[in-house]
């Protein structure tokens, strides 16, 4: 299961130690070449090992900003990307969300070279039994301080519960259930991405207004589907939309001809995916292929990755609709981070690719400043310091523990003005942070209530 | 009576009609199994993955090579066919003298290394295909539109299937492979050289999935995934038509289409699973098969 697991070395490692994603053969050869000096000069010296030891202690003590390795459990931050390394969910995060990871800890170095950081990876395939385990093995034997990524709902809740068990931080980026900072939020569970209700809420309200008030749902059957259409169809009710149904596929499906006929029968005005991944590409390209692409009814996808539309191609995917929380071609900076990201990985990073690198350099970030990895003083620090870099400007965590930033609302441009192969989206409207969120006063987290009572 | 089950009677022949599609292709990709199990009692575990390197080939030929999908629709078929004979006449070919069991391990271990290495190569989200120029468009049949491509491979897969099991039960060549399988020593001793039609029967089964690949690569992506998604699929169907049974295949692969698809109307959740429920009753009540034999 820890498939890639502590082997992978840096691809950078060799390049320039000191830039190192800080592997464990790389680690023990910095630490070697740094203190070996010092620690066979102590001990020529006095000959103790008490001495060697204080030896230690002083030259820590001498790089003034460094955090006082006694204060890291163990003297190294260990952070573990768990996802779907492998199946239906491992392109749009998968090993690139490792590769985001190792970007993120590189850049930290250039800002701490002498925190010492080791990164370790797992597949959970999808089966939340793998996923929690995987997780206690990793805090209880492997010393792991932080875990990021997760990327299925249904393996993100069995994880949210090992980890507030355990009082470890979690940080989540494609997660969209809204349990996850809803009803079973949790202290150290935090939502860096998006949810169901960043994504539904926007083109829902929009559609609805433009007189596009009928909804038929075509959602995969485990807990990211159900919860996406029951958010759905809650601000469908509360805004005078209806829906007209939804058929609920299982995971994996192949053809969808016959879920698409169901809701071409529906006569509902808004035909709405909640899939994404290979299941989306397989239903978009079967929605043209029966015609439906000339016909009246409205195609939505609730949720749609980058790689996605690469899958699909701009001819199938032209015109379509989604929300995303980042997309690499927005600015200057994050264009930077693509093409730094599509040299490693020959293609372009995904959102939920940039959370990872994002939530990486910031739980480290909160590290040094609270110059110690304990669960409550990093959460602390992650806490006030704002997350300002390419992914979010100056965004915060609030009390459900989600970060809260802008969305965009993209559109797949025309096959003629795509100019290059990752060119996809064009912004059609930014969703401002303070419109993509469920508001505090109705969420269902029991932190919320706590948190404005100690206000 | 405007409604039948809860639904009206047009939308039923829409799915009814569309349940037929996805059985002939359940048919197309028994059969092959089936003729390998019936000539050659190996349990092609290979061929799924088979049939994900048929759409891949095609894949490959459209982008690098400029072949189109009726070129492909040969090429790829025969590429496979070709892989198919190399393997066995490289490996599969020792296992003969022991039990079946290492035959389904043997070629399991080949397809989990297809699909990882193309895996590895290409990411799992797939590759698009174009629906060739001539079959895009549809007919809008009152009750449903049809896509012209999903009529074609209706008619390519009966054909096909049709065509196979003339061979093998109605002509000579088939009668020789019949014999052969039953007693090889008897049918070499008549001059038949009975290995090169082994390996030609395996070759011709695995292209058999090839031709399913190129024919599945336009309404489905071209992904490292799409076999080892039906072949489990395909295993219960030939289990249930009766292992080795072609004609077994070909009709049991067409009614669990169709049971599928009214699954997906009635029941969605429960359409990935309604094949193995039947397979479970059909092996309490009649182990050999719907068409098969006891042996």
């Amino acid at each position: 299961m820890d498939v890639v697991g502590r082997k992978n070395p840096s691809r950078h490692g060799n390049r320039n130690d000191r830039l190192s994603a800080g592997t464990t053969r790389n680690m023990h050869h910095h630490r070697s070449q740094s203190i070996k000096p010092w620690y066979r000069s102590a001990i020529r010296n006095s000959k103790t090992a008490a001495a060697a030891l204080s030896a230690m202690a002083i030259m820590a003590t001498l790089s003034a900003t460094t955090v006082s390795a006694a204060e890291i459990s163990d003297g190294v931050v260990r952070i573990g990307i768990i996802n779907d390394q492998s199946g239906t969910l491992s392109d749009l995060a998968g090993p690139g969300s490792v590769v985001a990871a190792k970007l993120a800890i590189e850049d930290f170095k250039k800002l701490k070279p002498d925190l010492k950081v080791e990164l370790l990876t797992a597949d959970h395939q999808n089966k939340a039994d793998i996923g929690s385990q995987v997780v206690r093995r990793w805090i209880d034997v492997d010393g792991v301080d932080m875990i990021a990524d997760v990327g299925n709902s249904a393996v993100a809740l069995a994880i949210q519960s090992v980890a507030r068990d355990k009082n470890k931080i979690v940080i989540y980026s494609a997660v969209g259930t809204t349990e996850i900072s809803g009803k079973q939020c949790s202290p150290t569970g935090i939502a860096w991405l998006h949810d169901n209700y960043n994504l539904v809420a926007a083109p829902i309200r929009r559609l609805v207004s433009e007189g596009q008030d009928s909804w038929f749902f075509v959602a995969a059957d485990y807990a990211f589907g159900r919860n996406m259409v029951s958010e759905s169809q809650r601000i469908l009710s509360e805004i005078g939309g209806k829906s007209a149904g939804a058929v609920f596929h299982p995971l994996g499906t192949v053809d969808y001809s016959s879920f698409i006929l169901q809701a071409s029968s529906s006569q509902a005005k808004v035909i709405a995916f909640a899939n994404a991944g290979d299941q989306l590409v397989a239903a978009m390209k079967q929605w043209n292929e029966f015609g439906m692409d000339k016909g009246s009814q409205k195609v939505v996808a609730e949720l749609m990755f980058l790689t996605d539309v690469h899958s699909m191609g701009p001819e199938i995917a032209k015109g379509l609709t989604t929300v995303t929380a980042w997309y690499w071609d927005l600015n200057d900076e994050t264009r930077a981070f693509g093409r730094r990201f599509y040299q490693v990985r020959s293609r372009m990073p995904t959102a939920p690719q940039a959370a990872v690198y994002s939530a990486v350099l910031h739980y480290l970030k909160s590290v040094a400043a609270a110059g110690t990895d304990s669960t409550d003083a990093v959460m602390e620090k992650m806490r006030s310091m704002p997350v300002d870099d390419f992914f979010a400007r100056g965004a915060r965590l609030r009390a459900d523990n989600k970060l809260v930033h802008d969305f965009y609302l993209v559109q797949v441009k025309e096959p003629a003005e795509v100019k290059g192969p990752w060119e996809y989206y064009k912004v059609v409207a930014t969703i401002p942070a303070s419109e993509a969120y469920l508001p505090l006063s109705q969420s269902d987290c029991p932190l919320v209530g706590t948190a404005s009572s100690q206000k | 009576m405007s409604h039948l089950f809860g639904i009206p009677p047009q939308a039923l022949f829409g799915q009814l009609l569309l349940g037929l599609i996805n059985g002939s292709f359940y048919a197309l990709l028994s059969l092959g199994l089936a003729v390998i199990f019936g000539m050659l009692n190996v349990v092609n575990m290979a061929h799924g993955a088979l049939y994900m390197v048929g759409a891949f080939v095609a894949w490959l030929l459209l982008t690098n090579a400029g072949v189109g999908y009726w070129g492909a629709l040969v090429l790829a078929s025969l590429v496979v066919g070709l892989v198919g004979l190399v393997l066995e006449r490289t490996m599969l070919r020792r296992l003969y003298k022991v039990d079946h069991l290492y035959g389904l391990l043997l070629t399991f271990g080949l397809a989990l290394i297809f699909e990882g290495a193309f895996r590895h190569q290409y990411g799992v989200s797939g590759q698009p295909y174009p629906i060739p120029d001539l079959l895009k468009g549809g007919t809008n049949l009152g009750f449903m539109y049809l896509p012209t491509y999903r009529g074609w491979v209706v008619v390519a897969s009966l054909l096909v299937c049709l065509g196979t099991w003339y061979a093998i039960e109605r002509t000579k060549l088939g009668a020789y492979l019949r014999a052969a399988t039953e007693n090889p020593t008897l049918v070499q001793a008549f001059g038949i050289n009975v290995p090169v039609m082994v390996s030609l029967t395996y070759g011709f089964g695995v292209a058999l999935a090839g031709l399913a690949g190129v024919l599945a690569a336009p309404i489905y992506q071209v992904s490292p995934l799409m076999g080892s998604n039906i072949i489990i699929v395909v295993f219960a169907v030939v289990v249930i038509g009766g292992m080795g049974s072609i004609l077994g295949a070909i009709v049991t692969g067409l009614g669990l289409g169709l049971l599928e698809g009214l699954t997906k109307v009635f029941y969605p959740e429960a359409s990935n699973i309604v094949v193995f429920v039947i397979m479970a009753v059909v092996l309490m009540v009649k182990p050999a098969g719907l068409f098969g034999r006891e042996k």
